[in-house]
């Protein structure tokens, strides 16, 4: 019995979201008595045995090379082998690219329970019991799972990076052949010099009271000042103003930043229901009565052209 | 080319989510049901648009639920689908419902299959990549392009900070998300031609679900906000820096 972790990475990095899921992983198997393992399919730049720092005991490595750009199948099946061997009965994805092609494909074949969109740690008093995400942010719903192996996917921004001390984990060198990779990337693109959207801790996020796609730099000036991610509501991206990728709310991503700076966006509730789990809100709205300030913990009644410019000016001052 | 498309019915995104029987059970009260956004704007509407371009493909919709679900069937077959499929169940977890749609799909060997990125009620997005596995397809997941050049497909999916452009063969499975098309409304024609098309009612093969909801919570209230008048915007980041402890 044992947790086992998803190390998921690009580029020969370790990403962000998968530091996040080897300290839930870790603090679970203390609540379960058990050990924390992690499995990492490929290679990395980073030297895996520091991991432990997070309180993972021990890593189990495939170092075909190939998996580094491996299909969700491929991962599957190899993270299936190693549940096999290492007799895990918890495994724990990141709720990002990977893990919500991953996961479902092995809890399907394990015929394992999946709580996708986890927010907080199992309650294990009584069953397996997870919290996680419903009606895009609207609520939440606790999920027991009663399978033998249970798989948990997790929200990014949901339990933090925690370091436990300064323990080395053992590393496990694991023969696992890849299978067939069907699913060939031809190319990736990544946008350079902008923080990813769904792992931000503060996102700057505008709407159609910004008036038009040049006055944009309102936005993405404050953002860069807190090094924040930007975003934008619906019809914003709809119109072509922004790219639809930084479209937040119930159809769009989902977000649960330290801090959401919403300007110019009137607070509906689809808009509401991806950012409401934000630890801060702070609304910037001409409009007193815009319903966004329901919602928020700090805000101006304002023209965002006179508020933000202060604001950049503000925060530069802060960061000196 | 075969299309299966994977529909699920929701509550519409503007309706109230209260619970009921002390916050185990989703209260149904007064909630108008729509077609899960991603399911009708994307899935339906990329297999609509491959149909236009190619007159021999035929669209399959399914979907699991009860005699409830006949409306919203009615409603993307005006929107193009050849025929509807409706397994006679209450939804259970998304493994249940793979299973079942698996079943309908090993029945009408489809080339291609679409699910929505995820349906807007419990946000799982797994029953797309639960069917792949159970059919042995590949999956590639949240795609926002779909392009098709005889049994090879060219598809860009969302990745964090960026997108990557994938290739793979028929059959598959597809998660679909904004930008794969755009959405339609359906037209008199359409909802006039829907009333005689076909829609099957299939039994379940009743597979059990691995996972159950207990009880629901709403968000804690925000306890009010914290209004800083516009000339002391100095005083705002004050607080975020000091109070708030975010910058
Ligand atoms: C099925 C469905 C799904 C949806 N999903 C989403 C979703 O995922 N995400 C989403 O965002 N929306 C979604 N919507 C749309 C949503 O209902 C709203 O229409 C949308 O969020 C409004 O965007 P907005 O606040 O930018 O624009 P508006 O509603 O036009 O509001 C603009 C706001 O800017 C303020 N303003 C104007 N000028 C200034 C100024 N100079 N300074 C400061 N403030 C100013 C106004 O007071 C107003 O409050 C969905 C709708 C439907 C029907």
């Amino acid at each position: 019995m044992s947790v086992l972790i998803y190390i998921d990475h690009t580029e020969g990095q370790i990403k962000k979201g998968s530091l996040e899921a080897l300290s839930y992983g870790a603090a679970l198997a203390r609540k379960l008595n058990t050990t924390a393992e992690a499995l990492l399919l490929g290679t990395v730049k980073e030297e895996l045995s520091t991991l432990g720092k997070y309180g993972i005991a021990k890593i189990h490595q495939a170092a075909d090379e190939s998996f580094n750009a491996a299909d969700a199948q491929v991962i599957a099946n190899a993270v299936s082998a190693a549940v096999s061997a290492s007799g895990a009965n918890v495994v724990i994805f990141s709720f990002n690219a990977t893990g919500v092609a991953v996961a479902p494909r092995l809890a399907a074949s394990l015929k394992a329970g999946l709580v996708a969109g986890a927010v907080a740690l199992p309650e294990t008093e009584n069953g397996f019991i997870v919290k996680k995400t419903v009606f895009s942010g609207k609520a939440s719903a606790k999920v027991k799972i009663n399978s033998a192996v249970k798989i948990i996917s997790l929200n990014a921004n949901s339990f933090g990076i925690h370091e436990m001390g300064d323990t080395t984990a053992e590393i496990n060198i694991v023969d696992i052949t890849p299978t067939e990779n069907k699913v060939k990337v031809l190319s990736t693109e990544l946008i350079k010099g902008e923080v990813p959207l769904a792992e931000a801790e503060i996102v700057v996020s505008g709407g159609r009271g910004l008036k038009g796609p040049e006055n944009w730099y309102l936005i993405s000036d404050l953002a860069h000042e807190l090094h924040g991610a930007i975003a934008c509501s619906r019809p914003v991206a709809d119109d072509g103003w922004r790219p639809h990728h930084e479209h937040v709310g119930q159809t769009g991503v989902q977000v649960a930043p330290n801090l959401y700076i919403a300007i110019g966006i009137s607070g509906a509730i689809q808009h509401l229901g991806g950012v409401n789990r934000s630890k801060t809100i702070v609304v910037i709205n001409k409009d007193a009565d815009a319903p966004f300030f329901k919602a928020a913990d700090y805000g101006i009644v304002g023209d965002a052209f006179e508020v933000v410019p202060k604001m950049i000016e503000a925060v530069k001052k802060l960061k000196g | 080319m075969k299309i299966l498309v994977a529909i699920s019915k929701v509550p519409d995104t503007t309706a109230k989510i209260t619970f009921k029987d002390g916050g185990t059970k989703f209260n149904e009260d007064g909630v108008q049901w729509i077609i899960n956004p991603y399911d009708e704007w994307y899935a339906l509407v990329r297999a609509v648009e491959l149909k236009e371009a190619a007159a021999d493909t035929i669209i399959h919709l399914v979907t699991v639920g009860d005699a409830s679900s006949d409306a919203i069937l009615r409603k993307v077959l005006a929107l193009g689908g050849d025929e509807a499929i409706r397994v006679n169940a209450i939804p259970g977890d998304s493994f249940s419902v793979a299973s079942e749609i698996a079943a309908v799909a090993k029945e009408g060997n489809y080339d291609l299959i679409f699910t929505g990125k995820e349906a807007i009620d419990y946000n799982a997005s797994a029953v797309g990549g639960m069917l792949a596995e159970l059919l042995n397809l590949p999956y590639v997941a949240t795609a926002t392009k779909f392009e098709i050049s005889g049994n090879t497909a060219t598809i860009v999916r969302e990745i964090e900070g960026g997108e990557e452009t994938d290739e793979a063969s028929l059959p598959l499975v597809v998660s679909c998300a904004k930008g794969m098309a755009m959405q339609r409304i359906p037209n008199m024609r359409g909802i006039i031609g829907a009333r005689s098309k076909p829609l099957k009612v299939v039994e379940p093969t009743s597979v059990e679900s691995l996972t159950e909801v207990v009880g629901f919570e709403l968000p804690p209230v925000k306890t009010g906000v914290k209004l800083v008048d516009a000339d002391n915007v100095d005083e705002l980041v004050r607080l975020l820096h000091e109070e708030a402890k975010v910058i």
